[in-house]
């Protein structure tokens, strides 16, 4: 067994994190038409730790594949990640088709294996869907070691790695031989900005366009989606002009 | 009082053989349940079935007799074995797996905590089915109701598949009930063997002397417009005192170091519903509020008057927060 790190990182293009989404009339997604779409914040990151741990073991890490499901547009994505410093990419093309957890995990699963991937590294969670499973479910389909949560990457020279995971309640330090799977969480790093130089550069990157069949894999959800509604509006109450009003009301309104 | 008897766990099964059941994965910090856990043992007896919980690791025949306390509770299954110390995910999954694999579990309860979040994706792939996460309603067996989107949207979600595992967020169900420990039917589960593990380290934990910010019925919480570490300490610490609040912070708190990150309150952190959320010098971020807008009563204290906390807060006052919170926390 090659001693090389070889990366998969999976990013996704999500509805950009600084945006409210608008949930369509029919009451089944939200709003995409016009809409600001960007990295998920969390795949940054990833992004951000695939480039870092490449930088600090030039010599052991061989490659790094980045690797999106999703419209065509999430080429967009995939061009950040070449930019900022994978060496190829793929896109396995699903069109508009919202894919689950279960299902990227089992596209990945085949990526992995083309790849001969022993190093993978996605966010904790997407902020459109908020689901926070597919590093987990990778994991258990591969049946590698999870590192989720991450906060802090230590990669050893036996090519052990050591992982300070955030839990409830303060921090858990796991160590774990390769291959394995890491979700990052915020606090891992802080990703840059690319240049635009970078960026033009990135388009001589290899860019490859799958789509599932190619991969011998049928889509087939699990989850039906009933509908997609608007949380109950909060009515902010009065402002209060002394903190013995504030007293006064929170009396009222029996809080205290 | 408590027969560990295999017979039993055995006649138990007999009689819900054929019946549908659910199996809850209860999670303890000691031999204690854990509020999270409490709070999924709810969301479990709204399914209206028989309830069999799984307890595991070394503190698992302890936390058994706290288990035989909740009412609806029909068998206990215990696996001891150290294996299963700090619920590492590579360990849990393939026990849990093993469980509901043929087995006439409908659905399968876990706490969306650090732990449950952990391993139940990972028993989803094993088994070939979609886990729901952070579910806030139970409309049905196969119907639940879940935030997306940072709680933007409200999705109501049905599954298809043949078993249904779900987590549980806990600040939407009410924690149930502890009575007197009853006789109630515990069968020992064997170790699963495990394959590729990553091996636990160390922990720290962040030791208070507060209440536990996901339960407590009061949380004082500040962000940025705290300034310091320093002053976060100086006007949060007494109020929550005075209060017998938890200690929440916004992410830009974190992020600044004020103070520890196990103590976020949004999206990306902890969710919280508690009755009053006092909210010093936060400004209200999408992120944030995802995490504490299901509070009973908010109260903004911020200098900016066009600061979105006030849009959701029932109480608000515009100020200097370091006038405010000390003559608050004086007066209170």
């Amino acid at each position: 067994m090659s001693s090389k790190i070889r990366i998969l990182l999976p990013v996704k293009r999500v509805i950009d994190a600084a945006l409210k989404p608008r949930i369509n009339k029919a009451q089944t997604g939200v709003e995409s038409a016009g809409v600001k779409f960007s990295i998920n914040p969390f795949d940054d990151i990833a992004v951000e730790e695939a480039i870092k741990i490449k930088n600090a073991h030039k010599d052991k890490v061989e490659s790094i594949h980045a690797v999106s499901i999703g419209p065509s547009k999430a080429q967009d994505i995939l061009r950040v990640a070449l930019a900022k410093g994978a060496d190829t990419s793929t896109l396995v093309d699903v069109k508009d088709q919202e894919v689950e957890p279960l299902q990227v995990s089992k596209i990945l699963k085949k990526l992995q294996e083309k790849h001969n991937s022993n190093l993978i590294i996605l966010g904790k969670q997407a902020i459109d869907d908020d689901s926070n499973q597919t590093g987990q479910m990778l994991a258990g389909l591969l049946n590698w070691p999870q590192a989720t949560n991450a906060s802090k990457v230590k990669i050893n020279a036996d090519n052990t790695v050591e992982v300070e995971r955030e839990i409830d309640g303060g921090v858990e330090v796991v160590k774990a031989s390769l291959p394995m799977i890491i979700t990052t969480d915020l606090r891992l790093n802080e990703p840059k900005f690319v240049t635009l130089p970078k960026m033009m550069k990135a388009k001589k990157k290899p860019l490859e366009i799958l789509k599932v069949d190619d991969l011998g894999i049928t889509l087939e959800n699990r989850l039906e989606t009933i509908k997609l509604e608007d949380p109950p509006v909060r009515q902010g109450g009065a402002k209060v002009g002394s903190v013995d009003e504030l007293i006064s009301k929170l009396k009222e309104l029996k809080a205290i | 009082m408590f027969g560990l008897s295999r017979t039993a766990g055995l006649s138990q099964r007999m009689a819900f053989a054929r019946l549908s059941s659910t199996l809850a994965f209860v999670e303890t910090t000691g031999s204690k349940i854990t509020p999270s856990s409490l709070s999924a043992l709810t969301a479990a007896q709204e399914l209206g079935k028989p309830i069999t919980t799984l307890l595991v690791g070394p503190h698992a025949a302890e936390a058994a007799k706290e288990v035989s306390k909740v009412a609806s509770v029909d068998k206990i299954l215990v696996s001891p074995s150290e294996k299963y110390d700090h619920y590492l995910p590579e360990q849990v999954s393939p026990l849990v797996a093993s469980l509901l694999k043929d087995s006439d579990y409908t659905n399968f309860v876990v706490a969306a905590s650090t732990v449950g979040k952990n391993f139940l994706p990972r028993v989803g792939a094993i088994l070939d089915l979609q886990p729901i996460s952070d579910i806030i309603k139970v409309v049905s067996p196969d119907t639940f109701v879940r935030p997306t989107y940072a709680g933007n949207a409200i999705l109501t979600v049905k599954s298809k598949d043949s078993q249904v595992l779900f987590s549980v967020r806990s600040s939407a169900f009410a924690p149930v009930e502890l009575k007197d420990a009853r006789d109630v039917p515990v069968e020992e589960v064997p170790y699963v063997e495990a394959g590729n593990s990553a091996e636990f380290v160390s922990e720290e934990l962040v030791k208070s002397e507060r209440p536990d910010l996901g339960s407590a019925k009061i949380v004082v919480a500040g962000g940025r417009g705290l300034k310091n570490k320093e002053e976060f300490d100086r006007l949060i610490t007494p109020l929550a005192e005075k209060l017998n609040a938890a200690i929440g912070a916004s992410r830009a708190a974190v992020d600044a170091g004020f103070c520890d990150n196990s103590l976020q309150v949004g999206q990306t952190g902890k969710v919280v519903a508690p009755d009053l959320y006092i909210a010093v010098g936060i400004s209200g971020a999408i992120q944030h509020l995802a995490g504490m807008k299901d509070a009973k009563t908010i109260v903004a204290i911020n200098k900016d008057e066009e600061a979105p906390i006030f849009s959701v807060a029932d109480v608000g006052i515009v100020g200097d927060v370091f006038e405010i919170v000390p003559e608050l926390t004086a007066k209170i």
